[in-house]
């Protein structure tokens, strides 16, 4: 069985239910479903209701606002060269350390999973400390007329940051539970690096890559505190969809605030029933 | 450090290549970076740091950052537990889609929790309606970060605590009953320490998160300074004035916060993979 993806086993208690065992457990699934709609579901439904509380039309028009669909475009064009990115990156990772031994490694693991412990709002500001107009290259930048914090580069570079660790996370300990015979066996029989990477390694892990592909790309899409620090915030240009929202959010433009929300909650949702769906592929073809 | 270990040669190529990329990346984009708010700091200086870090302001901020998080911490300890509990024990329908939903906070970006927790708990708000005739306040309040903070640590819990619930060896359990003890008293003797460290890890992760936390806090707190101006809040007004060596100085405590409790997790994580060796 995977460690990234713990399936819920359906556990069917052979226990005597006695009266009272069958309080206790409708009061707790009672309390937990209550508890769970409250504080899960409302903000959620909050998202749509305020996005169509003045009707399809206004939500329609909040949609195809001029800078609200540039944002949308940014927000795609850093998920489409942050995550890419970090693909590689994992996919690299994830060779060097499932399938040789060398020493570091664990440190080289925790090393990979350092950008979970650092704050968004920190993660934007290691890079201004860098490519800022008082950074290290700021100076040399600015004599060259190379503007990175406050323009897009800025905001791919906090983003890839924030989403680093979270594709070679998801490939590191799935490849360690498939081992390395199938690819030792190929390389005996003469088969190139890129042959076995493509035809033996790419096709035993396409579902936890996939996996990780999905949750970087939502983390990118839903960044907020790095990307809000390199930002500079220019409207209709070094505005992402979640600044969009807080700019419309703070003009008080509720509608168009929560339609480009929704947006991203809708992504959200589609993250969820893609997890769902990898669990059952993968418990399905381990079984 | 990082020598390839001598061993009967594996047939398998591309050591070099993808260590060399892995290495060469992860300087780049993190190792580098990282270090600037370290050397920054350095230059600015022991006295002007440790001033920096430690105004009246900032010291609220923290004291508000952590106990806000505590909270947070232990509701999502409560709740998790109950939660992780229900899903890894009962069946009822719709489970799955539960299950499913447990992740909405990490699936969410934090802006639009933000915007959302703060449109129900407004006074025209959905749950701030009846709530505020009571003289409960929630939004731009203490309490406000503290609900936001328990929304986006609430999965840390459950899925800590499922896992090892849904393995736990059952005749454990049995025998306990048989021998007379009590659902509470086996919950409380037996399930219970079983799960405490898993439990735990949870409540740090959750703790972890909600102390960086920005975007879901932000829209909810009302930020007056010195009374629900969190620390990565305050990082971003110096940075907006430019006072770069104040936001380092901030950054760098936090920093220094967040990796010890990471450090505390791991080891916390190590003695649990103990304890399931030896089980």
């Amino acid at each position: 069985m995977s460690t990234t993806l713990p399936l819920p086993k359906v556990v069917s208690a052979p226990r005597t239910h006695s009266k009272q065992g069958t309080t206790v457990r409708r009061v707790l699934i009672g309390a937990a479903l209550v508890f769970l709609t409250l504080f899960l579901a409302f903000p959620l439904l909050a998202v749509f209701a305020q996005a169509f509380v003045k009707g399809l039309h206004a939500y329609l028009a909040a949609i195809r606002d001029e800078e609200t669909l540039l944002a949308a475009r940014l927000t795609l064009m850093v998920i489409f060269i942050a995550v890419p990115l970090n693909l590689v990156f994992g996919l690299a990772a994830g060779w060097a350390i499932t399938k040789f031994d060398f020493h570091g490694k664990n440190i080289l693991i925790t090393l990979i999973d350092l950008p979970l412990a650092v704050s968004p709002v920190v993660s934007g500001l290691i890079y201004v400390l860098v490519f800022g107009l008082h950074g290290w290259f700021g100076s040399w930048l600015d004599s060259h007329d190379i503007r990175i914090i406050f323009a897009v580069p800025g905001i791919v570079m906090a983003t890839t940051f924030v989403t680093f660790p979270f594709i070679a996370r998801e490939l590191i300990p799935f490849m360690q539970t498939q081992g390395k015979e199938e690819e030792e066996a190929a390389a005996v029989l003469g088969a190139n690096g890129w042959h076995i990477l493509f035809k033996v390694t790419l096709p035993n892990i396409k579902w936890s890559l996939l996996y990780g592909v999905i949750l970087a790309s939502a983390r990118a899409a839903g960044e907020f505190g790095a990307v809000s620090v390199v930002s500079g915030h220019i409207r209709g240009q070094t505005t992402t969809l979640p600044l969009q929202v807080e700019i419309l959010y703070n003009e008080y433009n509720f509608v168009g605030a929560f339609a480009a929300a929704s947006l991203l909650t809708l992504l959200a949702v589609v993250t969820l029933i893609a997890r769902k769906t990898i669990e059952w592929k993968t418990s399905e073809t381990e079984e | 450090m990082l020598h390839r270990r001598k061993q009967a040669g594996s047939p398998i190529p591309g050591f070099g290549l993808s260590m060399g990329f892995t290495l060469s990346y992860l300087s780049l984009i993190v190792l580098i970076p990282i270090s600037a708010v370290f050397f920054k700091s350095a230059s600015l200086g022991w006295t002007h740091f440790w001033q920096a870090a430690t105004t009246p302001r900032v010291i609220a901020s923290y004291r508000l950052t952590i106990g806000a998080s505590l909270a947070a911490a232990l509701i999502n300890m409560v709740t998790g537990l109950l939660v992780g509990w229900v899903l890894a024990r009962y069946d009822f329908p719709g489970k799955h889609f539960v299950d499913a939903m447990v992740d909405l906070p990490f699936a969410l970006p934090t802006a639009v929790a933000g915007i959302a927790l703060t449109s129900l708990y407004v006074k025209s708000g959905w749950f701030g309606r009846y709530l505020q005739p009571h003289g409960i306040q929630v939004a731009f309040q203490p309490a406000g970060i503290v609900l936001a903070l328990a929304f986006v640590g609430f999965p840390f819990v459950v899925r800590s605590v499922q896992p090892v619930l849904e393995d736990l060896d059952q005749e454990l359990e049995e025998a306990a009953a048989s021998l007379g003890a009590s659902r509470w008293q086996t919950f409380r003797r037996v399930i219970f320490p079983s799960i405490l460290p898993a439990l735990l890890t949870g409540t740090a992760l959750a703790f972890g998160r909600a102390l960086g936390e920005y975007g879901s806090v932000i829209f909810i707190a009302g930020n007056m300074p010195m009374k629900t101006e969190i620390s990565s809040l305050l990082i971003v007004s110096k940075l907006e004035q430019y006072d770069y060596a104040g936001a380092t100085a901030i950054a760098v405590i936090m920093l220094v916060a967040s990796f010890t409790l990471l450090l505390g997790i791991n080891l916390l994580q190590a003695r649990i993979r103990r304890q399931e060796a030896e089980a």
